[in-house]
């Protein structure tokens, strides 16, 4: 997408010039403990956090989710997966919020074809976040069925209210489970991915005068 | 001998305990004869770990010799860690596959699991780094609920130490028979990249250079696991569970990443990684191959446990540990770099001149033994092999005393449904089998395909072996688990460049066994070598047996073919309503051995089909030149459930747009179920546009391959009409595609009493 992307190692304790945070999927310290549980005390995660507090954007994928989870970043926990397995298949989710730094090149309840690689994607919350959630539009994305329709069935995980991605709600913050990243080139045969860079780029753009310095 | 080592003279062994580790008097008299002197119980556990089956190869050695291991394209054959063959744009793809069976079994999760780490680090102790895990799984039949406890056990075991070094798996076969009831097989296949000239060799060269152990500290686990691996098993076997090691992904990712640094700053002189006799291997190995010695401190190891003696120490099989050779100056920068990725590193010792293995404990030593001897000089066997008095029974299959198929519909159905034919879906959704966004052909096509980034180059990766045929005729078997493997190669638009193998068999101590061996290994070679394929690395399982009963020998393929463009990539599924489906090749009469007579007719009998290796040939040919025009929407290679099952699996594997077809099929002089359900093979099932008919008809007939066509792509049903030679109507299936995906796709979850996905 013609943008450079710089690595920052774990024991690094700055992240200062970049635009934008992405915590990406992987297994930090195996995912013996619970997932991200161990990442979020990585010498990192306090500039991390202070970047998020400051407005930055940060976008955590499937163990990132899982990471700004741990981190307090973003509200909940994960679960394991209803039936238990690693799951890795294309799955697809209903945008419920375009009007995010996330998905603003996405139309309202658009749907988006994306793979998920996780055993433990399975949101949970207790009710009063889960209303606050609702009520501010901080759920941005709910596994459905290729029409759009969100059922149990099309639910992979047994996650809460059949969540796939929220947001924090300063907005500035958002956590997936399924990776964009994967799905974001032709010859992967599935390019619905870029959506969401895209949508990051655009509001990069229009949120210039407002970014962390 | 030097001073030191004058104490090694007071310690000999009783009898019993030579006994215990496995070895023969002969063995014994050997070792003798190599020492000059009675071995301690020290080297005695080194002896017994180098000379076993496992480590030596004693039984296998002289047959496999028979490969033909060299091409134009090969840069490192047998005898290495892995075997590489040249990609072009300055790399290599470096690739191996080994079995886990005996630990599979005793722990199925973290026998698989560990088998996955072996075999990784196989990758990347060559300085490659691993893009492709396959694996090829043998189970008994489910209906037993031990056999789905294991499949579960495996399956999760790959899944989790595959997906946690973030390695995809992105292919395999499994299938199912009673035989690997009490003897399962894990065999796990791995490919990596390396820049050609940047490739890692396990070799101690260099008087003076340091000899370093860095990864997992030691502990006692695996004592003795090479010694398990060649023995058969009986009902006490359970109690082995000891033996198993238990693996560390996090820690092998780290090991990996930390491996591939030191190959970038170009640190190491040679590397290694500790797998089966660990720490005594791996040494003797690299000492060996280069004509040198190592003087190596175990004081200096890092351990888990206290109070390890040094036969512990040396013997132990604790996962995730490498041994590096470093020149001097260049440890320090070594050690760095471990303690940036936070793994345990130490100098554990020094190349010599002397052509020893001699082992310290502080000041004392405690083991000194030629390295060549040990990795080289092992015993060498020619054992007796006979044909099994049982060959002739099976062989014999009177067919007029089986019914023909009255119900085809009904037989497509169950055959579908069989574990063996149906999707395998349950079991590649729990692998990751897109990390590192290269697996361009997921599982569930005849073969997968990894992109090479920064090339157009792709490579396609398939694991095959059909052990029935084996049975019935080891040579042929093993002809034909090559001829398929290529086949599937091929199917997906890539040229077979190269091919790993494990050899899978029961004791070789017997006759009947090592006959079977001695066939499948001719079988392959002479396949390899017609179809231009070299063999570049392998592994041997033997005692695959318990309490007498051995598996049908299993030699199992792990064949890489290289794509050129990305326009040639190539799937098995139909693509578009009203393509034209054409058959490529014969079909003959061949109902022995297949798929249809066990499921339907519980026979497991007959001669395999018979191999014409030169058409196989032709038919390679022809398919990717007909690829490489831009001819081809679909190719699936027909293989196991005849005909009918690839027909249907053409229509059912693009699980989101699942197409019909119409065909027609005439019966010559055939029974209907060798036409429906028989496994000639050289088959290709294509399906082309209908504007390239002329084109394509023109191409395969200049290329002197029989082609028939065979009807269209349709948008629903399966509907297959059967004609008489003289165009009478025989019969017609007509099957919906929902009533045949249910089949296919769910049935090995219901099997398993699991959810259908």
């Amino acid at each position: 997408m013609g943008q450079s992307a710089h690595l920052i190692w774990h024991q690094d304790t700055s992240i200062k010039g970049m635009d934008a945070i992405i915590l990406p999927g992987g297994f930090s310290y195996g995912d013996y403990l619970r997932t991200g549980a161990i990442a979020r005390f990585s010498p990192i995660m306090d500039a991390v956090v202070e970047f998020a507090g400051r407005g930055g954007m940060v976008l955590g994928i499937c163990n990132g989710f899982q990471i700004l989870l741990e981190a307090g970043l973003l509200p909940g926990a994960m679960l394991r997966n209803r039936h238990l397995s690693f799951i890795c298949e294309d799955i697809y989710v209903r945008v419920e919020n375009a009007d995010t730094p996330f998905t603003n090149q996405c139309e309202p309840g658009q749907v988006l074809r994306l793979p998920i690689a996780h055993a433990d994607g399975n949101y949970y919350t207790d009710p009063v976040t889960l209303s606050a959630l609702q009520a501010n539009a901080q759920i941005v994305f709910r596994y459905c069925d290729r029409e759009g329709h969100v059922t149990s069935q099309a639910n992979p995980n047994g996650s809460l209210d059949n969540i796939a991605g929220i947001r924090n709600a300063a907005g500035n913050v958002l956590g997936l489970m399924p990776h964009p990243e994967r799905g974001a080139e032709k010859v992967l045969h599935n390019e619905d991915g870029v959506f969401i860079f895209r949508s990051i780029l655009s509001a990069l753009e229009r949120n210039k005068i407002h970014q962390p310095v | 001998m030097t001073e030191e080592s004058k104490a090694l003279h007071n310690s000999p062994v009783p009898p019993t305990i030579i006994e215990q580790h496995g070895l023969s008097e002969e063995e014994y008299q050997q070792i003798l004869k190599h020492l000059g002197r009675e071995p301690n119980l020290t080297e005695l556990g080194i002896f017994s770990v180098m000379w076993s089956e496992h480590c030596s190869y004693k039984s296998s050695r002289v047959h496999l010799k028979r490969f033909p291991t060299e091409g134009e394209r090969v840069v490192q054959g047998p005898g290495e860690n892995a075997g590489a063959v040249d990609i072009g744009n300055g790399l290599a793809a470096v690739f191996k596959m080994e079995s886990h069976n005996h630990p599979s079994f005793i722990e199925p999760f973290q026998g698989a699991a560990t088998g996955v780490g072996g075999i990784l680090r196989d990758i990347f102790t060559m300085g490659a780094r691993p893009i492709a895990l396959l694996n090829s799984l043998r189970f008994g039949e489910l209906d037993i609920p031990r056999n789905q406890h294991l499949l579960k056990g495996v399956v999760s075991g790959i899944s989790s130490y595959g997906n946690c070094m973030g390695v995809p798996t992105v292919g395999g076969e499994i299938t199912f028979n009673d035989i690997y009831s009490k003897n399962p097989l894990v065999n796990v296949f791995c490919l990596g990249i390396v820049k050609k000239d940047r490739l890692l060799r396990g070799l101690a060269k260099g008087i003076g250079n340091q000899v370093l152990y860095i990864g997992a500290k030691t502990g006692r686990d695996g004592i003795h696991g090479a010694t398990m691996a060649s023995d058969s098993f009986d009902d006490a076997s359970e109690k082995k569970r000891p033996n198993v090691q238990v693996g560390d992904p996090f820690l092998e990712k780290l090991l990996l990443e930390a491996c591939l640094e030191f190959l970038e700053q170009d640190l190491l002189v040679g590397i290694q990684d500790m797998g089966a006799a660990g720490l005594t291997s791996s040494s003797c190995e690299m000492a060996s191959r280069a004509g040198t010695g190592i003087d190596m401190d175990v004081a200096k190891v890092p351990r888990r446990e206290p109070h390890m003696t040094p036969y512990e120490i040396l013997l132990s099989e604790s996962q995730e540990r490498m041994l590096l050779v470093a020149q001097p100056g260049k440890e320090e920068t070594v050690l760095a770099i471990c303690r940036k990725w936070g793994i345990d590193a130490a100098v554990v010792g020094q190349v010599t001149g002397d052509g020893l293995l001699r082992i310290r404990e502080g000041n004392e030593v405690v083991a000194e033994i030629p390295a060549h001897a040990l990795a080289e000089e092992g015993p060498r066997y020619e054992r007796p092999a006979v044909p099994p008095h049982y060959q002739e029974f099976l062989q014999s299959l009177n067919l007029d005393t089986l019914p023909d198929v009255k119900d085809p519909a009904e037989v497509l159905l169950r055959l579908l449904a069989s574990p063996t034919i149906a999707s395998k879906r349950w079991v590649f959704r729990q692998y990751d089998h897109m990390i590192g966004t290269n697996t361009v052909v997921c599982p569930g096509s005849d073969a997968a395909v990894v992109r090479i980034k920064g090339t157009t180059k792709a490579l396609a990766m398939t694991t095959d072996g059909n052990s029935r045929y084996c049975l019935l005729n080891p040579y042929m078997g093993g002809g034909l688990a090559v001829a398929e493997a290529a086949r599937n190669l091929v199917c997906a638009g890539a040229k077979p460049i190269g091919v790993t193998d494990c050899l899978n068999f029961g004791n070789p101590e017997r006759p009947d066994i090592m006959w079977q061996f001695i066939m499948a290994v001719e079988g392959i070679a002479d396949a390899c070598r017609t179809l231009e394929i070299p063999v570049v690395s392998g592994n041997v399982s033997f005692y695959n047996e318990t309490n007498g009963l051995s598996i049908y020998p299993t030699p199992i393929l792990g064949m890489v073919g290289l794509i050129e463009r990305p326009e040639e990539i190539t799937t098995q599924w139909f693509k578009h309503h009203g393509d034209r489906i054409f058959l490529l090749g014969e079909t003959k009469e061949d109902l022995g051995g297949t798929e249809y007579l066990k499921v339907i007719h519980s026979r497991e009998q007959g001669a395999p089909p018979w191999l014409d290796l030169d058409q196989e040939k032709a038919l390679h040919t022809c398919l990717l030149t007909l690829i490489r025009n831009g001819f081809v929407q679909s190719a699936h290679d027909c293989s196991e459930g005849g005909l009918l099952v690839t027909l249907a699996e053409c229509c059912l594997t693009c699980s989101s747009t699942p197409l019909g077809a119409t065909v027609i099929l005439t019966q010559h002089r055939m029974r209907l179920d060798a036409l429906l359900f028989g496994e000639s093979p050289s088959r290709i099932l294509i399906s082309i546009k209908p504007e390239h008919v002329n084109q394509v008809m023109e191409t395969v007939q200049h290329l002197g391959v029989p082609i028939t066509a065979l009807g269209q792509v349709t948008q629903r049903n399966m509907d297959v009409t059967v004609r008489g030679p003289h165009d009478q109507p025989v019969c017609q299936v007509s099957m919906s595609l929902s009533d045949m995906a249910d089949q296919w796709h769910h049935s090995l979850a219901r099997q398993l009493g699991t959810e259908p996905s």
